[in-house]
């Protein structure tokens, strides 16, 4: 194995000092070092998006990102959505639509969504479809995923 | 307390959702012991392979390598849920491409990977067959020689790799053609679903210093779990404990075994805890799918529609080891005559071992596979008697009250309504009486229709009252996202008079759990939720005894109130709250509440008068329920595109116990169905599979689903279900291929009978 390389990563506004492999994921650190579980494995391919995060607010895959490419830039996962014990809009609305079924991508959906919205707040259906379509959801037909979406979105007051 | 509102009917969110959307939820991969390993599963790289010999020392020499254990190690014991004819870890012989041969368990899941590359195992190649048509070739290579000496917990004929012969006869076939307007007839091929749960399958074993091993993995049965690894390694099930964590989806692909035996096997050689993660493509090459099949299907009506005859011989191809194809290929036959009434039927199926991952449960359950032939034969005939789908249908539908197959006795049959519904909510007559829209982009509406059960096995609920007066509720059942603890502790707290936030419920734990047989088969609301019921019921009337002492009054004299009373009848100010009950039921007289129930299905059997039945792998089944699916798509006449355009599914289910999970459910297993109809599958080349990954096996994403997906919800209670409901589980996944089929049918006039339904294929067709 080579030299651990030090890095420092803030994710959801606290920052971490780590060693890690050049080869070392972001989604393997998050996971494994800085024991935050919420975002899933679910293809390590790039594919499904359970692995959604934010860096700088753009949404990234973190099966795709180097641990040593997200250096000393904002990272937010999903744990970082809720304020305390109080529910993001997008969360709130997932749950209030019965959106959530086994809850494997919902992590990655739930980020996706929030950077959706803050993007452009008060998208079209087309646009959510558009928004999401990096996120496989095996569970809900995504039907729920859609109407709550829209209903947290800026136009969606239902 | 006038203001309580039953939690029944209500559709409140999952219980764990606000965990599951902050990321705290935890699944089997998100979690570590101390001191725990990794362990990574050595695939077999051959198809048919005689095993010569094992070299681990490479593996064992790398620095961080604990153990590894192959089936030599662990003993020829072996596994099946209804033919015991495979080891956790291949002895003596693999049988597929990607079968579990070794397991290796190291400080690091680098250092595990690789050691498993450093694993050497000497094979000697055997001629391998990949197709049922091969399999069953006169000549065909053998996969299991000494098939003779497996236990089967069915009887069954068998003949050469096909491992079971399930036969229904009712009334007489042949005769019945002479009498029949129309005859169609025609072969049907479908492919292999692989199940595409978001979450790969994992498994956590840890060994106690009695030798008892816990694990915590994704499964659907705690007990299943339990079984097939004390099983498979050869030891008491009493030292073997199985816990859930949250299950990231299974759909019948968690079933049975997964990677448990293997992180069990690592614990055992290790004694540390050892956590195993199958990758998406190992979890795809290793674990189950869909059963392709191929059938043939002959119908015939009268002029009038009525369905007077039907001939079908299914082929299922098992794969390498039976797993659930038994009960696959004999819900086939059971369900290839659809929700109808027909007297002359002649059935055969037969599930065959290839060389290619084993097949196994997967929703639908052998109904997809036949629902194809079934579904689009209807329609055939409708078109040759120039007769509405719907109304022959509608006159072929089953009916309450009536017996329909086997003699079984059917109290209530939704399917009517059902077809009803969905012909008024679709503007099918409308739709239907277009004229054909020239070239080009063509619409068409076509239907299906489902049969499915809810009721099988066994079940069992505990109801404790804690000394406060609220209560938590033990099944064993294992919610694997559909919303089963919701909907438990819903029909729970009704049951007691409470709201739901006084009903906690427990984790599935095989020491403290009552046995639930699974969570599979559409039946978790109906066959746990009556043991939930009677649980509840039985606690209640404990609540009375003691209530009685309290009171110095007859226990006949009480009843039960709302918001967690128990009262006087007639006399509303005499009543003593849950709380002080159990307070007094503690640590005064009578002893803690503790509510059970034991519970086997018991509803109406076949009667062997009216048919032949063999080789059937199931006891008594029932608490049918029925759908009607109607689909709306354009087909693009210049690249063959089919698109779903607007989807209606209704369902008799009884009542609804959470309406928004039951849409859920519906809206999910549609959406399955969308891509068992147009995308998805598994493709082999030779025994390789040659798309085991989400890049080159593609699930429908969001933007594929069709803007209109309406569900209907038809709700007529159940007599013996709790308060009324049914399974919903199955069904949705079901129509959705022959419904597309069918409106294809209607765009173009082309037949389609050959899934999954690609732009090539469409194509081709339109060309023929």
């Amino acid at each position: 194995m080579s030299e651990a390389i030090p890095i420092s990563l803030t994710v959801n506004g606290r920052t971490h000092r780590l060693f890690v492999q050049p080869w070392h994921t972001l989604l393997q650190v998050l996971r494994e070092q800085i024991l935050l579980t919420g975002s899933k494995r679910g293809c390590n391919q790039g594919v499904c998006g359970a692995c959604s995060v934010t860096i700088d607010g753009a949404v990234v895959r973190g099966c795709l990102t180097l641990a040593v490419n997200a250096t000393d830039r904002e990272i937010v996962t999903v744990e970082g959505l809720a304020a305390g014990n109080e529910l993001s809009p997008v969360q709130q609305a997932l749950l209030d639509r019965g959106a959530v079924q086994c809850g494997f991508c919902m992590p990655g959906m739930a980020v996706a969504a929030t950077a959706l919205l803050a993007d452009n707040p008060d998208p079209s259906d087309d646009e959510i479809r558009d928004g999401l379509s990096g996120n496989l959801c095996r569970c809900s037909g995504y039907v729920k995923v859609i109407e709550a979406v829209r209903s947290a979105s800026a136009g969606g007051a239902s | 307390m006038s203001d309580y509102v039953s939690p029944v009917g209500q559709g409140i969110p999952r219980l764990e959702t606000r965990d599951k959307i902050t990321g705290k939820a935890v699944y089997a991969d998100d979690m570590s012991r101390p001191d725990m390993l990794f362990g990574v599963i050595v695939p077999s790289p051959h198809a048919h392979a005689r095993i010569a010999g094992y070299d681990v020392s490479a593996a064992l020499a790398l620095d961080g390598v604990v153990a590894v254990v192959t089936g030599e190690d662990i003993g020829d014991h072996k596994i099946g849920p209804f033919i015991k004819d495979e080891t956790a870890l291949a002895v003596g012989k693999v049988r597929y491409m990607g079968e579990p041969v070794a397991a290796v368990a190291a400080v690091d899941l680098e250092t595990a990977k690789q050691a498993a590359r450093l694993i050497d195992i000497a094979y000697e190649e055997l001629p391998a067959v990949f197709d049922t048509d091969a399999a069953m070739a006169e000549d065909a290579p053998v996969l299991h020689e000494n098939s003779g000496d497996y236990i089967k917990v069915f009887e069954a004929d068998s003949d050469g790799n096909a491992m079971a012969i399930i036969e229904i006869v009712e009334g007489d076939v042949a005769s019945a053609w002479e009498n029949c307007a129309a005859i169609v007839e025609g072969s049907y091929e479908t492919q292999a679903q692989c199940h595409s749960y978001m979450e790969p399958c994992s498994a956590l074993a840890e060994i106690d210093s009695n030798g008892k091993i816990t694990i915590w993995s994704s499964n659907q049965s705690v007990f299943h779990v339990q079984a097939f690894t004390a099983d498979a390694l050869g030891i008491p099930m009493s030292k073997v404990r199985c816990v859930t964590p949250q299950v990231g989806g299974a759909f019948g692909g968690k079933m049975e075994q997964t990677v448990q035996p293997a992180a069990a096997a690592l614990a055992r050689a290790t004694g540390r805890p050892v956590k195993v993660t199958l990758t998406r493509e190992q979890d795809f090459e290793m674990i189950r799918a869909r059963h392709p099949g191929k059938v043939w299907m002959k119908t015939g009506a009268a002029a009038d529609g009525t369905l007077l005859a039907r001939e079908v011989r299914i082929v299922l191809d098992a794969g390498a080891y039976a797993d659930d194809s038994p009960g696959v290929a004999g819900i086939a036959a059971l369900f290839c005559r659809g929700p109808y009434r027909i007297e002359n039927v002649s059935i055969e199926s037969r599930p065959i071992y290839t060389n290619k991952l084993r097949s196994g449960a997967f929703r639908g359950f052998g109904g997809p596979q036949v629902a194809i032939a079934g579904e689009t034969q209807i329609d055939e005939i409708a078109d040759r008697l120039g007769l509405d789908p719907i109304d022959v249908r509608l006159k072929n539908a089953v009916r309450p009250g009536e017996e329909w197959m086997i003699g079984v006795a059917l109290n209530k049959a939704g399917l009517s309504e059902c077809l009803n519904r969905v012909r008024a909510a679709s503007g099918w007559d409308e739709k239907r009486k277009a004229a054909p829209n020239g070239s080009g982009r063509r619409r068409g509406i076509g239907v299906a229709c489902i049969p499915h059960i809810s009721g099988v096995l066994t079940s069992g609920a505990i109801v404790r009252i804690l000394e406060d007066g609220t209560a938590v509720l033990n099944t064993g059942a294992v919610d694997n996202g559909q919303g089963s603890d919701t909907v438990l502790v819903q029909i729970c707290a009704a049951a007691l008079g409470l709201d739901v936030d006084r009903v906690s419920v427990a984790t599935p734990d095989t020491d403290g759990s009552p046995y639930n047989w699974g969570t599979t088969a559409s039946r978790v609301t109906y066959m746990a939720g009556r043991a939930v019921v009677a649980a509840s019921e039985d606690a209640v009337n404990q609540l009375k005894q003691r209530a009685a002492i309290m009171m110095e009054c007859a226990e006949e004299d009480l009843e039960l109130r709302d918001g967690g009373r128990i009262g006087i009848k007639g006399v509303p100010e005499a009543e003593v709250g849950f709380r002080d009950i159990s307070g007094f039921s503690h640590w005064v007289a009578g002893g803690p509440v503790i509510g059970t129930n034991s519970l086997a299905y018991d509803g109406p059997d076949f009667d062997p008068k009216r048919g032949f039945l063999r080789g059937f792998p199931f006891g008594k089944i029932g608490a049918w329920i029925f759908a009607a699916q109607a689909v709306e798509v354009e087909l693009d006449e210049a690249t063959g595109r089919i698109t779903p355009l607007k989807i209606w599914s209704a369902h008799d289910i009884g009542k609804a116990i959470n309406p928004t999970a039951v849409e859920g459910q519906i809206q999910g297993g549609i959406v399955q169905g969308l891509g068992y109809a147009l995308c998805e599958e598994m493709v082999w080349d030779s025994g390789r599979l040659a798309n085991p990954s989400f890049m080159d096996y593609k699930i429908p994403g969001i933007a594929d689903v069709p803007p209109q997906i309406e569900t209907i919800l038809v709700e007529d209670p159940d007599e013996d279900g709790p308060f009324g409901a049914k399974g919903i589980g199955e069904p949705p996944i079901v129509g959705i291929a022959p419904a597309i089929s069918n409106a294809v049918a209607h765009a173009a006039g082309i037949r389609l009978r050959r899934l999954p339904m690609t732009p090539e294929r469409v194509l081709r067709t339109l060309k023929e």
